[in-house]
């Protein structure tokens, strides 16, 4: 580490006004604030001073990310290997395989979000923010495998310039970054983005693990099955035609958009979110309590015409991106409402509009994406409601009393 | 005939005080009609007549219109020039109208017009009147045909309806940008060419 900070120091002179890279104060100061605890202090007056700041705030999401991250790996690994006929691989190969697959899509959405942030920053003589961290790796886990790599990025620099460079940088976004990215995508290159080709990987990932799919593949996701599902009952089936369950869904051995499948691995994330204080339990508990009330409330008047009405409340919450958009888009502080009565508006309305999307929305068989980036909008209108409701009680209180 | 007074009319609407970019008017039709090319050609040569002609009619009258109904007046002037039109694209170029639908009947109400009709015509003589309905109609329709052309070129690959993105590109990957024929993308479409404006033009920027 000394020979870091004396490394650091000696360079440190060309970055400064006047030295050779002083074009590039920003990376250096990025660089040494990523290394190190920034050193520069307030000197006067008292200050409450706490060691949890942006940095250490996005590497806890980053680390409650990671258990989604390696039961994706597998989990694409294990598609895969049914999809090829060889459900006995060992479970390391699938992992790496996944880790392969996944590989690129991690790379190209740092290099292209982070790029598009240092330039940013360079022009405006900013620091460098580290919100792109969770984003960056927010995108791969709710972006179809399948993806083309050239699409990722097109829609990852999009939603940084126009969802978040526009506005003013990381804090001041209106929208949840990683979701408009997979907006543009779902909006633009619909066919990419649902059906049975874009969920499963069934070609090599750099020259690993290719072979002939089985006849009865199919890689449609249980929420798109469900969506064409006809008749009175549903019958659900994994990749290679043999039925699941509910249970399959919660362990989250089934198709769909790598992150979002494991409703353990997410709970623990969750955990991890709550224990340390990072997220905010009134909005996950409410989207929950708000998909659970929709779900009952359309699983108490089933019909084949909306076939998603027939899924028990518990399987709504299991299938699909609805856990996963509950723990870690949902909570986004920077875009969700930030009064307390406002938070559990604001995520009882998410979990209501996600089900009721994926239930009555024939065109959309998930809609948790559309109802977090709905509610982004409505956010700071549920604020002010609350915080002028507020200003009135009290006032009303006040002048009562004389 | 083109004084220093008159060519301002006509020349400052195409870029220092663009109806679109800097006024921010006539949205709606720019968001509606962009989708391809040649229905925002069609309508922007419609704008174009129809706020020239309504323009030079509305200064003949303009000393005779009482003030209390002069919006009825102008009403009713735009409205005939804008049936004109109609009926003549259905004459003419029926595929095109039907594309175009309500938004040439829409013209009524597009604000540029009646902005002109109130700021300019009801002020000057006859022949400013005329240039200046030319140059904000032209300011417009710029717009329209670049916003157009984006759209038209990332979202279907072609530009006036001709294939301009090879078919070498879509064999190794590229694929058309459904997003770009929704509306949305007409609105960001504008928000960047108003970017690039004010990047160029620093004295437009607002604080």
């Amino acid at each position: 580490m000394k020979f870091l900070r004396k490394y650091m120091d000696k360079i440190q002179p060309q970055f400064r006004p006047g030295g050779k890279l002083q074009k590039l104060e920003s990376v250096y100061d990025g660089m040494e604030s990523f290394l190190f605890t920034p050193n520069t202090t307030s000197h006067s007056g008292t200050h409450i001073h706490d060691g949890n700041d942006l940095k250490r705030t996005m590497i806890t999401v980053v680390v409650a990310l990671m258990p989604a991250l390696f039961f994706a790996m597998y989990n694409i690994g294990l598609q895969h290997y049914l999809a090829i006929g060889q459900p006995e691989t060992p479970w390391l190969t699938m992992w790496t395989f996944g880790l392969l697959a996944m590989l690129p899509v991690i790379v190209v959405s740092y290099v292209v979000g982070l790029g598009i942030e240092f330039i940013g920053a360079q022009i405006h003589h900013k620091e460098i923010q580290e919100g792109f961290l969770v984003t960056g790796i927010l995108i791969p886990l709710i972006v179809p495998i399948n993806t083309p790599l050239w699409m990722v990025a097109v829609a990852t620099a999009f939603a940084v310039i126009f969802a978040k460079e526009v506005f003013g940088g990381t804090g001041m976004n209106i929208f949840n970054v990683a979701l408009i990215t997979r907006a543009v995508l779902f909006f633009g290159y619909p066919s990419r983005m649902s059906g049975d080709e874009a969920f499963v990987k069934t070609d090599a990932a750099f020259g690993m693990g290719a072979g002939t799919t089985v006849d009865t593949f199919s890689g449609a996701t249980p929420l798109g099955q469900i969506a064409t599902n006809v008749g009175d009952s549903l019958s659900l089936h994994n990749v290679v035609g043999d039925p699941i369950t509910t249970c399959d869904a919660f362990m989250g051995t089934i198709a769909g958009s790598p992150g979002e499948t494991s409703m353990v691995a997410i709970l623990v994330g969750a955990a991890i979110l709550l224990v340390t204080g990072v997220a905010s339990w009134r909005v996950m508990c409410s989207v929950f309590a708000g998909g659970l009330a929709m779900a009952a409330l359309a699983g108490a008047f089933p019909s084949p015409t909306y076939p998603a009405s027939m899924l028990s409340p518990w399987a709504q919450l299991c299938y699909g991106g609805f856990a996963f958009a509950a723990v870690f888009m949902a909570t986004d502080p920077v875009t969700g409402a930030r009064t307390r009565v406002g938070q559990y508006i604001y995520g009882f309305l998410i979990g209501v509009f996600a089900i009721l999307i994926r239930i009555y929305n024939g065109g959309y068989p998930e809609g948790a994406m559309l109802a977090v980036l709905l509610m982004n909008a409505f956010a700071p209108l549920i604020d002010h409601c609350v915080v002028s409701f507020n200003i009135k009680r009290r006032m009303q209180r006040a002048g009562n009393k004389k | 005939m083109l004084s220093k007074k008159n060519k301002e009319a006509l020349f400052n609407p195409l870029s220092k005080d663009n109806p679109v970019l800097v006024q921010i008017l006539g949205i709606c039709s720019t968001l509606a009609v962009t989708a391809s090319m040649e229905p925002a050609i069609v309508m922007g040569i419609s704008v174009i007549a129809v706020m020239a002609l309504s323009n030079v009619i509305i200064s003949f009258i303009r000393k005779s219109i009482p003030t209390t109904i002069r919006i009825i007046v102008q009403l009713v002037v735009v409205a005939a020039l804008v049936i004109i039109v109609q009926q003549f694209l259905i004459a003419f170029d029926y595929d095109v109208s039907k594309q175009l639908s309500v938004f040439i009947g829409l013209i009524i109400t597009n604000c540029i017009l009646m902005g002109r009709l109130e700021a300019f015509a009801l002020n000057n003589r006859p022949w400013p009147s005329f240039l200046d309905g030319i140059g904000n109609g032209l300011g417009y329709t710029i717009i329209l045909v670049i916003v157009a052309a984006v759209r038209e070129l990332f979202g279907s690959g072609t530009l006036m309806g001709f294939q301009v993105i090879p078919q070498w590109c879509y064999d190794h990957g590229y694929e058309n940008n459904g997003l770009m024929i929704l509306p949305p993308m007409a609105l960001i479409t504008v928000a960047c060419i108003i970017w690039v404006h004010r990047a160029r033009n620093p004295e437009l920027m607002e604080n």
